[in-house]
């Protein structure tokens, strides 16, 4: 550790955090969602849309909530129906959609064959998410894996095919992650899109067929240039294990998956959340990707310096709930982010404070850097300033995943030199200061050590004091963000339903008995 | 320094009326001498004498960004411009309280939400929320407004309802998200949406968001519109000024009529 802190502090915010999620996790045990059960479909081969461009997923979904059968979980009816009319998936799906067949209706078919009939379904998702993993491993160790600090770009076209032409050369430029955020409202939508997309807000549609467009794009460029591009989406909202699904299928290497965002942020109702990401994760773990959580979002709303302990206080509880879906270290990428107002005196000391405090608590985490935006105005020298700022902290605290600021932040979704000049302002900052990190000893006692271990002490406090309450009334209380939210208010919470005693959900059965079993790679296990 | 022109007014590098300015940009072509020419070209159709391509750099592929100098050769008439801004003397946080208290005798509510698909709540958040931005206190910190911060994606529909519901003086709407114009629409449909219910003169109508002015609120049917670095203050005093407008033109009229 860089920087003195008191350990003892450390260990009971994991304690206390730890705690936290057990509580949590007993709700989630309890329950599964029409997103996750969506998710189950889609794992045993349902793809595609209805007449009406619902998607297939979604048909069937209803039809259990309709008859009040999804607790039974939605493979338990496919076994069914598949053992009762020798069908696949796909077509008990499109013949259920054409009205020619009821999903809820195949009661006569034992449990043990409804299950036996859908083994090679499951098998076969597993097999070729497993693949991707595998893959991936394969790339990365042919290609040249990119040096930490990582860089992290994003394209927002809202045309998928714009955003290929920018994220090619965003990577010829030199960045080593493309993020294509999505829609703006796409969180909120409690389906996914289906198809290729031209027409977003804000940024383009996540949907099975643009994932698969553009990791075609990165992996020719990745070809090209030697290196191997990573490929990030959103796991947020109402869809979260879905897209992780898709996410998987389509070789995604990094997710945004924050296991209190769409409370917060998005009023998505909190159980519908915790059981929502509690499956996407298990799914992000078994395909080697690498989440992403979203802690600078605290700071988009509330004071970065003032509100700094909240962040770390959440670190420690997306850490928790990520090792309970089975996430390993490597893939825990923890998120903070770089927003103190730059007219602070010393505002720089503090981010360096934040920052090595991670670094040193989060060891072995891909600890995922977000640039300054909130002081962000339209004036891009200034901007462009605060950006090199950024980079240099983040190069000297050795964070993973720099995403890097854009000059016009708050003037508009990055122009292809936006992007260019970004990744300029970052290889020179870290290449001209490479092993900064490691000549650097920190005054004991100084303004940097001081504000890390005062930033910890508050995180125990508001640990100590959410595990006394429980998580679901400390985000009643406005501890995060201070922004309030009741355990019964929010989106979907009509998604979630108690699980019946012969629930059956098989990916969540075999995939951490799975991960259990380990291999020499922890990401592929191979 | 001679004397500027405002008749003739141009860009000024370090000489008056050198015309001097700084344009970066890309093309779709790919990077060497031809793609050079070509922005150096383009340049002087936008109107720019001895241009000079300082810096021309490769994106990958077919892209070229470039940064170019140029003398403008065009010049504004500052004397016949017309620019409506918002109607309003400064005050502060305490004027301003000071002010309602004694001009209007009462609280004002204001009900203030991100609108539509648009989920960036940070500027309708420095303006409402307590803690405020830029060492100023939000609208929730004045004693004498009463003010609904309702976050972000909210319909328009909730908006005007709760609006309704609160009697509200005023109703505040943030857009940040500006592609494909998407803002225009969004604030379209509330100003609509607010004369369908019959309470467009109860209510002042105010936009705010980095790429709103208040010619384009105007435009739109808004009472008022604010930009970039508007603080808390700027919006409580507006409010607080035209209510009190408000309150004699419709004194007056009362007058009047009896």
């Amino acid at each position: 550790m860089k920087l003195n802190l008191d350990t003892d502090k450390i260990a009971r915010c994991r304690e206390c955090a730890s705690d936290i999620a057990d509580e949590v996790m007993k709700g989630v045990e309890r329950v599964t969602t029409t997103a996750i059960e969506r998710t189950v479909l889609r794992l045993v081969g349902v793809d595609g849309v209805d007449s009406a461009g619902v998607p297939l997923p979604n048909v069937l979904v209803d039809m259990l909530r309709e008859a009040g059968r999804l607790g039974d979980g939605a493979a338990c009816h496919m076994g069914r129906a598949v053992a009762a009319t020798g069908l696949s998936p796909q077509a008990i799906a499109d013949k259920a959609a054409a009205g020619e067949l009821d999903f809820a209706s195949f009661d006569d078919v034992e449990d043990d064959r409804a299950r036996a009939v859908l083994e090679d379904a499951i098998e076969a998702s597993l097999a070729r998410i497993e693949a991707n993993a595998a893959k991936r491993c394969e790339l990365i160790e042919k290609l040249d894996p990119g040096t930490e600090p990582l860089i992290y770009v994003i394209v927002a076209t809202g045309n998928i095919y714009e955003d290929v032409g920018q994220a090619q050369s965003a990577a010829r430029s030199g960045a080593d992650i493309i993020a294509v955020i999505r829609s703006t409202a796409q969180s909120l939508l409690d389906y996914v899109p289906y198809g290729a997309t031209t027409e977003g807000f804000g940024g383009t549609f996540a949907t099975q067929e643009n994932f698969r467009i553009m990791r075609k794009a990165l992996d020719e460029v990745s070809l090209e240039t030697g290196r191997y591009i990573r490929l990030v989406n959103y796991c947020s909202g109402l869809c979260m294990p879905e897209i992780a699904a898709m996410g998987a299928m389509e070789r995604l290497d990094m997710m945004l998956n924050d296991s209190m965002y769409g409370i917060l942020f998005r009023d998505i109702n909190m159980k519908r959340t915790f059981a929502d990401q509690h499956f996407s994760r298990m799914l992000n773990a078994y395909a080697g990707i690498t989440i992403n959580t979203g802690e600078d979002n605290y700071l988009t709303t509330s004071d970065a310096y003032e509100e700094a302990h909240i962040v770390l206080a959440s670190q420690f509880i997306n850490e928790a709930l990520a090792y309970r879906s089975g996430l390993p270290d490597e893939q825990i990428g923890l998120g903070h982010a770089f927003e103190i107002d730059p007219a602070t005196t010393n505002g720089f000391l503090y981010e360096v404070a934040q920052a090595q405090m991670a670094r040193d608590i989060f060891p072995n985490k891909p600890l995922k850097y977000m640039p300054p935006t909130k002081y962000m105005t339209g004036d891009i020298f200034k901007g462009y300033l605060m950006n090199g700022m950024f980079n240099l902290a983040g190069v000297m605290t050795g964070q993973s995943i720099q995403l890097l600021g854009m000059l016009t932040e708050a003037v508009h979704t990055p122009h292809i030199h936006d992007r260019y000049l970004a990744i300029r302002n970052a290889k020179y900052v870290f290449n001209n200061a490479r092993n900064l990190g490691e000549e650097i000893t920190f005054k004991p006692g100084g303004i940097v050590e001081s504000r890390a271990q005062q930033v910890l002490n508050k995180a125990t406090t508001t640990l100590e004091q959410a595990r006394e309450t429980g998580l679901m009334a400390a985000i009643e209380d406005g501890v995060f963000a201070g922004i309030s939210r009741t355990p019964d208010g929010g989106r979907g919470l009509d998604g979630v339903v108690e699980r019946n005693p012969e629930y059956w959900n098989p990916f969540a059965e075999e995939i951490p008995a799975r991960l259990t079993r380990g291999g020499r790679c922890s990401s592929c296990r191979k | 320094m001679p004397k500027v022109d405002l008749e003739r007014v141009r860009p000024y590098g370090d000489t008056l009326d050198d015309g001097k300015v700084q344009l970066a940009f890309s093309l779709p072509l790919r990077y060497g001498p031809e793609a050079k020419e070509a922005a150096r070209q383009l340049a002087m159709k936008m109107g720019f004498e001895d241009v000079d391509v300082v810096s021309a750099h490769d994106l990958g592929g077919p892209f070229t960004f470039f940064v170019v100098y140029g003398k403008c050769v065009h010049s504004v008439d500052v004397t016949q411009l017309h620019i409506p801004k918002v109607e309003v003397e400064q005050m502060d946080y305490f004027q301003i309280n000071d002010f309602i208290r004694d001009k209007l005798g009462r609280k004002i509510t204001v009900v203030a939400a991100c609108t539509g698909s648009d989920a960036h709540t940070v500027g309708i958040d420095a303006i409402i929320n307590m803690k405020g931005y830029a060492g100023e206190y939000g609208l929730e910190r004045y004693p004498w407004f009463r003010a609904y911060n309702l976050g972000a994606q909210v319909p328009n529909e909730t908006l005007v309802a709760r609006a309704i519901e609160t009697g509200a003086d005023a109703i505040l709407v943030s857009q940040i998200v500006t592609q494909k114009n998407v803002h225009i629409a969004n604030l379209t449909r509330l100003v609509d949406l607010v004369e369908a219910e019959g309470i467009r003169d109860d209510v002042l109508l105010i936009c705010g968001g980095p790429r709103i002015s208040h010619e384009l609120a105007l435009e739109l049917g808004f009472d008022a519109g604010f930009g970039p670095g508007t603080l808390p203050s700027h919006v409580a005093a507006y409010i607080a000024q035209e209510l009190v407008r408000k309150e004699h033109r419709t004194s007056a009229r009362l007058t009047e009529e009896r």
